[in-house]
């Protein structure tokens, strides 16, 4: 059974519709990479999931469960977390508290949790009490992540991880995603850097002006000319 | 020896503005708009205070229960019927809307305990000297509570989970919902915090002169000086500022006359604003 299935959804943010009947699903530990010019509805299609764009019809169903419209405070109890391209830390707030903040749902004990994405991101180990205003935008980055995953989430909504990074990070970004996905979290990702994003994607697909165009496998989509020149960049 | 008494007042004056100052850059780092009521939410606390002060027969500093009690259901009423339904318009609306709200409550004020001034306790207290340098006993209370409060808040503000979650709405909104924080609850917890300051302020500032119906209006002035000076939004400028503010006015007096006092806050706000607008941390925009 699918992870999460979202069926025709249509709408936007209140004015003309920028979803018009999008398809998508994603199994269990899953990585789905969403490709696409700018304008495509990637990013409005994540946020519609997170129930941050109103869904004028069509359903998404997470874990068997209608979650269409609900409010992000539920879907975030449900276990999807999402994490936004823009402003997605707390500048002014150490490292160590961003991730506590990511906990603030959280009644049981969320140590254990901590170690683990210190673990994953040892670099954050080094720096937990340091203001992440003042941190890279790599290092913010693995912030962002860390601060999703404090939940243990089942499902992990990815807007451009790698939008304004240097080459070096990006590389280190999806090798992270990667080890996310590895602890067994799904994964959907929004991407400008197609080709490396779905060079780690089990699935992808092509959105274009609100609507499905395309989808393959990852390697199926790097494959393919036609979907290579007109969306990846040639 | 003169400045060092001074020094004395302005701490005392300080330790005023810097209580209401805090509030007002709280409520501006976590719903986005000068909160114009603030004086007159003092004024309602050292009411307050009065009324345990009279009815019980309490000192004012045993009465400040009571007093934050008045404050807060002022804000929180004026949160329900007001703040509420205007959040989503534009916050200018709101500002102006909190400016009729010090009207309301100023004047309510006026008419239940009378125009005329009123003293916690009549009588003359005996100062201690130190060399040269007067202090009451009320302005150790003052100062002395102040600080202890200052110390809470920052408790709070750095230890505890709610405290915490106060600054990750003050630093990113939609990134605090995004992870689930509570976003009306810390909202009514920031009135709480503020309201509570602000009486203490209003208690504070009867216990330095006396109460008036227009006592915390003409405070507003300098607190919103202080949080500006300390840049809007950040309640640890908002200290400093208090302080800065609460120490220039008094030592103002030597050189002007007192009753100028209040132009040497603005003029210091004035003077910010065209150094450096952001206040000395730099504070929160829009």
């Amino acid at each position: 059974m699918a992870l999460l299935d979202a069926t025709d959804v249509t709408g936007g943010y209140g004015g003309a519709d920028i979803l018009c009947g999008l398809n998508l699903t994603l199994s269990r530990d899953e990585v789905v990479v969403i490709v696409g010019p700018n304008g495509a509805g990637k990013s409005t299609f994540m946020k519609a999931v997170f129930g941050l764009v109103n869904v004028r019809a069509g359903s998404i169903v997470y874990d068997g469960r209608d979650i269409t419209n609900n409010k992000p405070e539920d879907i975030v109890a449900r276990g999807i977390c999402y994490v936004p391209q823009e402003r997605n830390v707390f500048p002014s707030m150490s490292v160590q508290e961003n991730l506590e903040m990511g906990a603030f749902i959280r009644k049981d004990d969320w140590r254990p949790q901590m170690e683990k994405i210190y673990e994953l991101f040892p670099r954050l180990a080094e720096r937990k009490k340091q203001p992440v205003g003042q941190m890279s935008g790599g290092e913010r980055q693995m912030v962002a992540m860390g601060r999703a995953l404090m939940l243990e989430p089942k499902l992990l909504l990815l807007d451009e991880p790698t939008a304004g990074l240097s080459p070096k990070f990006i590389d280190e970004t999806f090798r992270q995603v990667k080890r996310v996905n590895a602890l067994g979290v799904g994964i959907l990702m929004v991407e400008q850097n197609a080709k490396q994003a779905l060079a780690i994607a089990d699935r992808g697909y092509v959105f274009s002006s609100g609507q499905n165009r395309f989808e393959d496998t990852g390697r199926g989509m790097l494959a393919n000319k036609e979907i290579a020149e007109m969306f990846l960049g040639g | 020896m003169e400045v060092l008494q001074l020094v004395v007042y302005g701490i005392v004056t300080g330790s005023i503005v810097a209580l209401g100052a805090i509030g007002v850059s709280l409520v501006f780092s976590i719903l986005r708009f000068a909160h114009f009521a603030h004086g007159d939410v003092m004024t309602v606390g050292a009411y307050g205070a009065l009324v345990g002060v009279t009815l019980i027969g309490v000192t004012p500093m045993v009465a400040i229960p009571v007093a934050i009690l008045f404050a807060v259901v002022a804000v929180l009423v004026a949160e329900f019927c007001l703040y509420r339904p205007l959040r989503s318009s534009h916050p200018v609306i709101l500002l102006i809307s909190s400016f009729g709200y010090a009207l309301i409550l100023r004047s309510a004020i006026q008419l239940v305990a009378g125009p005329a001034p009123q003293v916690f306790k009549s009588g003359i207290q005996i100062p201690y000297r130190f060399g040269e340098i007067v202090i009451r006993p009320d302005h150790f209370w003052i100062v002395g509570g102040t600080i202890l409060i200052i110390v809470a808040l920052h408790l709070f503000l750095s230890r505890s989970k709610f405290g915490k979650a106060m600054r990750a709405m003050s630093d990113n909104m939609d990134l605090a919902r995004i992870s689930g924080i509570p976003a009306y609850r810390m909202i009514l917890i920031t009135w709480v915090i503020a309201a509570a300051l602000a009486a203490v302020a209003g208690v504070f500032l009867g216990m330095d002169t006396r109460l008036h119906p227009v006592m915390g209006w003409r405070l507003l002035l300098p607190v919103f000086a202080a949080a500006i000076l300390g840049g809007i939004g950040r309640p640890y400028g908002a200290i400093a500022g208090g302080f800065i503010i609460g120490i220039s006015m008094e030592l103002s007096t030597m050189v002007i006359d007192p009753g100028y006092k209040h132009a040497v806050a603005f003029a210091l706000l004035v003077l910010m604003l065209i150094i450096r607008p952001t206040g000395l941390f730099r504070g929160t925009s829009l």
